[in-house]
Parts: C-alpha cells; sequence; structure tokens
C-alpha cells in the first residue's frame, strides 16, 4: 500500500447512529476468498432496490455525490463484526476517511491497514460539517487536522504508529516479522517445559 | 519468577496483558502482543492466507491454530447421492479453500467429516483448547465467548489474521478495563441471556467501546460455564474489546472433562497457575458498573440493534431520535406497546450465544409435551456435533421434532444467514442469537433477541410470551 499524507474531498454524509457492519457489507456477500470488487455491494440494502435498481434516495446514488472520498457519519459508525469486508468495501467505493463522533473499535483497526482514515470528532462538530457537505475539506495526516475553507481547523487523534503506516505505507506484517528475535525470546521464555 | 513486592494490586486484564507482551508499547508503536491460541474459519482467512502466500511465509505456529467450518455449511444433512447443498459455489469454495490452506500448512481441521466440528466459540471451549490465561483469537468478533474461562479473547480482522498466522503476534494497544458486578439472585424464568441483553441495555450498544470487561459478583459466580460464554460473547455487542470471568471451581471442573485441556500431573500444575488468575484486592478499574439481579427480567429487544433491549412486559420506549424512529419502522412497532403478545412467524434456537446443550435442555423442556404453533416455523441448530449428540443421546431430538420444530445439523445458520437459512422479508423472528441489525436474518427479516426460555414458549404461543409463566412441568422418568 503506497502512503499518502493528506486527503481532499467534498463528503457524503450518513446521518443514521450504529450503522453497523451487516448495512456496510451483508453477510450474503461474504462467500468471497477475494479482497476487490466488494465495492458494488457496500451499503447493499440500502443502495439497491429489490428489483436491482438503484435506490434514488440512498446518499451515495445521488450524482453530485459520486467520486467523494470522505464519509460523514452518525455516532458509532461500524460497530458489529469483525469482517475486514466491511473497510473493504468502502475502500472499493473511493472512500478514503470516515469521520464519526464515535467508530467501532474492530472496524477502526481494520480500516487503518486498507488506508481508510477513521477520523473521530465532538458529536457538535461532526454536526457542524455535516451542514456543508459540499466543502472540499482539506485532510491533513501528517498535523492530523481535518480544515474547512472557511479556515476551520479541527485536531483529531490518530495513533503515532498509525499516521506513520499510513503516510510511509508501512507493512504491519513486515514490521512484526522484523520482531522475530524478541518473538523467539518470549517463546523459548515462556513455553519452556 | 520474579518477585512481586511493590507491584501494584493488577486487575485480571492487567495480568493477562503483561504475561503476553513480547515488546511493551511505546508512544511511538503499539505493543506486540503474544497470541496463545489462533481460531480460524472458512470465511475470514482465505484472503490472509492468500497474503502469506505471496510474500513467501508459512505459520509460524501451525500447532497454536486450530480451524472449523461453521458459516457457509448447509444444516441440513448431506442428500442420497452424500453431497450437501450449499447454498452457493462461492460458499462451497471458501469451504474447500480453508481445507486446502489447513492441509498445505499442517493446522488441525475439524472438517465436515470431524466428529468435533461445530461453531468455532462451541468447539473450542468443548475440546479445552480455550483455557485460562491464554490469548485467543480469532477473525470473528464473538471470540469474546473464551472469555468465559479467564483468556484474553478478542476477535481480529482478515489482515491480523496473517499477521498471527505468520508470526503468533498481534499489534495492540492496550485496552482500558471496565468491571460489571452483578449481585444477588436470579428469578425463575430469568437467565444469563438476559442478563447480558440487560447489561448492554444499560451501558448501551457503545458503552464498552476501548474497554475490556471483568464481569463479577455473586451472579455471575453462580453461573455455570455454558451460561459465562452466553454473557461474554456479548460483550461486543456492547462495543467491548474483549470480556471476561476470572476462573474458579465451575473453570476447573469443566476443564477436567474437556479432551484437550491438560491432563494429570500437567493439569494439577495448570490449576495452580489458574488460580492466580483474579484481580488483586483494590485493583482499579477505569470504569466500574453495577448491576441488581433483582432488577433483571426476561428481555428482548425492540429495535435493530443490541442496546434496544428491555423487559417483555414493558413498554418499548419512545422514540427520541431519528436512528430510534427508524429502528421502529423497520421493525413495524410503536412506542407505548409492549412486546409481549406481538404474534412471530420464524424462531431460531442456535448460534455461539445459545447454541450449548444447556440451551437444547431449556428448550426441550419448554416444548415436552406441547406443539410449536402452527404460525411458526421453528429451527433448532444445535453449536456442535458435540452438542448434537449428547442433545439426541438424552432423546432432546426427539421432543423438538414432535413438537413440530426443526433438528439440524450444527452451524451458525440462520444466526448470520449465509447458508441458505432464511428469515423471509417482514417476517418476525425470536432469535437466541446475538445481533438484531437490518437484515441481519436475510433481507428484510426483522429479529427480536431473547433466551432459549423465550424464544421456545413464543414458539408454543405464537407470540412473544412472557416466560416467568411457563406453567411447570413435574419432572418424568423416562
Ligand atoms: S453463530 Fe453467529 S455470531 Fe456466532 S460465530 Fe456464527 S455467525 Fe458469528
Amino acid at each position: 500500500m503506497a502512503g499518502f499524507d493528506c486527503i481532499r474531498s467534498a463528503s457524503v454524509v450518513l446521518r443514521e447512529t450504529n450503522i453497523d457492519t451487516d448495512q456496510i457489507i451483508p453477510a450474503r456477500f461474504l462467500s468471497t476468498t477475494e479482497r476487490k470488487g466488494l465495492g458494488q455491494h457496500a451499503f447493499n440494502d440500502w443502495r439497491w432496490q429489490a428489483d436491482g435498481t438503484p435506490n434514488p434516495g440512498f446518499a451515495f446514488n445521488q450524482p453530485h455525490n459520486q467520486g467523494r472520498g470522505i464519509l460523514l457519519a452518525g455516532r458509532n459508525f461500524g460497530c458489529g463484526s469483525s469482517r475486514e469486508h466491511a473497510p473493504w468495501a468502502l475502500a472499493d467505493l473511493g472512500l478514503k476517511a470516515i469521520v464519526s463522533s464515535e467508530i467501532a473499535d474492530i472496524f477502526r483497526n481494520n480500516s487503518l491497514k486498507n488506508g481508510l482514515l477513521p477520523i473521530v470528532l465532538d458529536e457538535a462538530d461532526v454536526q457542524a460539517l455535516m451542514q456543508r457537505p459540499d466543502d472540499e475539506l482539506h485532510i491533513d495526516i501528517d498535523a492530523c487536522e481535518l480544515r474547512t475553507p472557511d479556515g476551520r481547523v479541527y485536531p483529531f487523534p490518530l495513533d503515532a504508529f498509525a499516521r506513520t503506516c499510513l503516510m510511509q505505507g508501512v507493512d504491519e506484517m513486515g514490521y512484526l516479522l522484523a520482531r522475530t528475535p524478541d518473538i523467539d525470546t518470549y517463546e523459548a521464555r515462556h513455553h519452556a517445559s | 519468577m520474579s518477585s512481586v513486592e511493590s507491584q501494584p494490586p493488577r486487575t485480571l486484564f492487567d495480568k493477562l496483558w503483561d504475561n503476553h507482551v513480547v515488546v511493551p508499547e511505546s508512544d511511538s508503536a503499539p505493543a506486540v502482543l503474544y497470541v496463545d491460541l489462533h481460531l480460524i474459519h472458512e470465511v475470514t482467512s482465505p484472503q490472509a492466507f492468500t497474503e502469506l502466500k505471496a510474500r513467501g511465509l508459512k505459520p509460524r505456529r501451525p500447532d497454536r491454530t486450530k480451524a472449523t467450518m461453521d458459516h457457509s455449511t448447509p444444516t441440513l444433512p448431506a442428500g442420497a447421492d452424500g453431497k450437501l447443498a450449499y447454498s452457493s459455489a462461492a460458499a462451497e469454495n471458501q469451504v474447500d479453500t480453508l481445507a486446502r490452506n489447513c492441509a498445505e500448512y499442517g493446522i488441525e481441521l475439524f472438517d465436515m467429516q470431524s466428529e468435533s466440528r461445530g461453531i468455532v466459540h462451541v468447539i473450542a471451549p468443548e475440546l479445552g483448547f480455550t483455557q485460562p490465561g491464554m490469548t485467543i483469537v480469532c477473525g470473528d468478533s464473538h471470540t469474546s465467548t473464551h472469555g468465559a474461562f479467564g483468556a484474553l479473547a478478542f476477535g481480529i480482522g482478515t489482515s491480523e489474521v496473517g499477521h498471527v498466522l505468520a508470526s503468533q503476534c498481534l499489534l495492540q494497544r492496550k485496552a482500558r478495563t471496565m468491571a460489571i458486578t452483578v449481585e444477588g439472585e436470579l428469578a425463575a424464568g430469568v437467565g444469563a441471556k438476559d442478563v447480558i441483553l440487560h447489561i448492554i441495555g444499560v451501558i448501551g450498544v457503545n458503552g464498552g467501546t476501548g474497554h475490556v470487561i471483568e464481569y463479577r459478583g455473586s451472579t455471575i459466580r453462580a453461573m455455570d460455564m455454558e451460561q459465562r460464554m452466553t454473557l461474554c460473547n456479548m460483550s461486543i455487542e456492547a462495543g467491548a474489546r474483549a470480556g471476561m470471568v476470572a476462573p474458579d471451581e465451575v473453570t476447573y471442573q469443566w476443564l477436567a472433562r474437556a479432551p484437550r485441556a491438560p491432563k494429570g500431573e500437567a493439569f494439577t500444575a495448570a490449576r495452580a497457575q489458574w488460580a492466580q488468575l483474579r484481580s488483586d484486592e483494590g485493583a482499579r478499574f477505569d470504569v466500574e458498573v453495577a448491576i441488581d439481579a433483582a432488577d433483571i427480567r426476561p428481555t428482548l429487544t425492540w429495535g435493530t440493534h443490541p442496546g434496544t433491549a428491555i423487559a417483555v412486559d414493558a413498554p418499548i420506549p419512545a422514540a427520541n431520535d431519528a436512528a430510534a424512529q427508524k429502528g421502529l419502522e423497520y421493525m413495524q412497532f410503536k412506542s407505548g406497546h409492549a412486546l409481549e403478545g406481538t404474534p412471530v412467524d420464524v424462531v431460531f434456537v442456535g448460534s455461539c450465544t445459545n447454541g450449548r446443550l444447556s440451551d437444547m435442555r431449556e428448550v426441550a423442556q419448554v416444548l415436552d409435551q406441547r406443539r410449536v404453533h402452527p404460525r411458526v416455523r421453528m429451527l433448532v441448530v444445535p453449536g456442535s456435533e458435540q452438542v448434537k449428540r449428547q442433545a439426541e443421546a438424552e432423546g432432546i431430538d426427539a421432543i423438538i421434532r414432535a413438537a413440530g420444530a426443526e433438528w439440524r445439523e450444527p452451524g451458525c445458520s440462520m444466526c448470520i444467514a449465509m447458508n441458505g437459512d432464511l428469515v423471509a422479508p417482514g417476517q418476525l423472528a425470536v432469535s437466541t442469537s446475538n445481533r438484531n441489525f437490518e437484515g441481519r436474518q436475510g433481507p428484510g427479516s426483522r429479529t427480536l433477541l431473547a433466551s432459549p426460555l423465550s424464544a421456545a414458549w413464543a414458539a408454543v404461543n405464537g407470540r412473544v410470551s412472557d416466560p416467568r409463566r411457563i406453567p411447570m412441568q413435574t419432572q418424568e422418568v423416562a
């Protein structure tokens, strides 16, 4: 995964709270052995009508929202299952960042591993951003700041390691494997019988 | 071992964490945490193996990895041709892919022919792979179940499944701690499922986010292992990273019978270690919650997340925000009405929450000499081959069939509706599983989460019913 240090985009708004991973990608689309191609099923049951045509009222189907890379979502986004298919589907849909006042633990973890930045702001700030979804937001990963065109600056918390990984495209598996001597020592110490 | 003189009191979670740190965490990097037991299943592992292969790696400790197939597997027996009816070619391919990966790397697999196969969170405790003091992970959020044994057990994503395969380790930031203390005796007709639904109703569907919960108090101590598993299983539904109960005599007795737990002297030695696994007197938790068992009534959910839990005879609350309104509309319910009396189309008993032997027994007790209401389709799905065998040895399958319910082969089934076992659009299901999200049990399905007693009693009456009103039957001698 290549690193990146900034995101510039207008936003798509989903006001619903507690959007769970079964809404993000329903279980019937998990029978795949691939990571790719899940974007077409992202928010499947909200996005497509029973006859397979797009639901015109759903945010991601609206023409002005096409190509937008930031999702502003209601509180407790991504709760539910540990399926990494959820961030795979959202990244495949073209999203680069999710902004909410609370983002579920496992989903947040999974997102960071797939170049999808979870940003937690105060509820009032998320609400304020939702008022102006057409503004091009500027997310500066190095500074951990989200900036609006009218000059407001929202700092957000981001683990230092996660920040480095995103910016430099650090590969976590490689990082762990580089700790092999420590792992060997641990096993020798704890599993000697 | 090092001396522990001036060490401050530690929680059970602190002890488990300390014991598994390979490289401590710092400001710039998370800890490297060792994983004792890695469980895998067909849905969340294939992409991890692909990644491993692409890098020319092999699993570091295939001996610490155990595999089963449960999510995509059919719950109807094989046809006359010996073939299983998979819901799709993709589902069958997933199962085959797991078998190939396990064969290639020497990972023990409980496959469709195995007498020990079943839902991952049912079989690992049953076989005794799950032990106190361990770190246990699986690409599955209900891994929290194993915390019932005093293990640190949590769900991970598929990238992390790859990390554990490659290194037997994970990158982790230490979670915060939450103590939930439940004191007192539970009323008749109220069980572990009602306790955990009540707790989630109290702390909220995100009340545990960032925390590891330790369940404590006399009510928890009085629970058997299966009840403690039901409790810990749903910790994730409150957003918690994990849930745990300190091991005690009840835990040791379970493990003494489990085939793959330590035996003989090894068991005695392990037991002495396990006895250290409790929060020290005076240990500090970041959050403490007290629950009075007397406040817990049979509890179900009315909405589209597990935090919408209310007592069976309580009114559905007023919708005070857009989300609650949307939940009410989806469920076709009205504020102010009680759930009790609501007509039911489907009853599902099973899943890693309530698919164990004690759950099957409770259901059989209710269905014995009774009939499932003609309006209701009822599916009873044992959590494992062992649960199925034991239940059948006790005649439970006969009671369930005689009542007009379906007795199926083990698997996740209607809990996640990946294998073709579905609730039809618009139908209302009372389910002993753990998630009532929109469409969880099939597109358009509406789900009320409930205990096995509530589910079985609803099946008999064709309506949501209060299990405290189940007439007591005198024990019959077979
Ligand atoms: S029974 Fe349901 S919750 Fe449990 S592992 Fe299977 S799908 Fe997941």
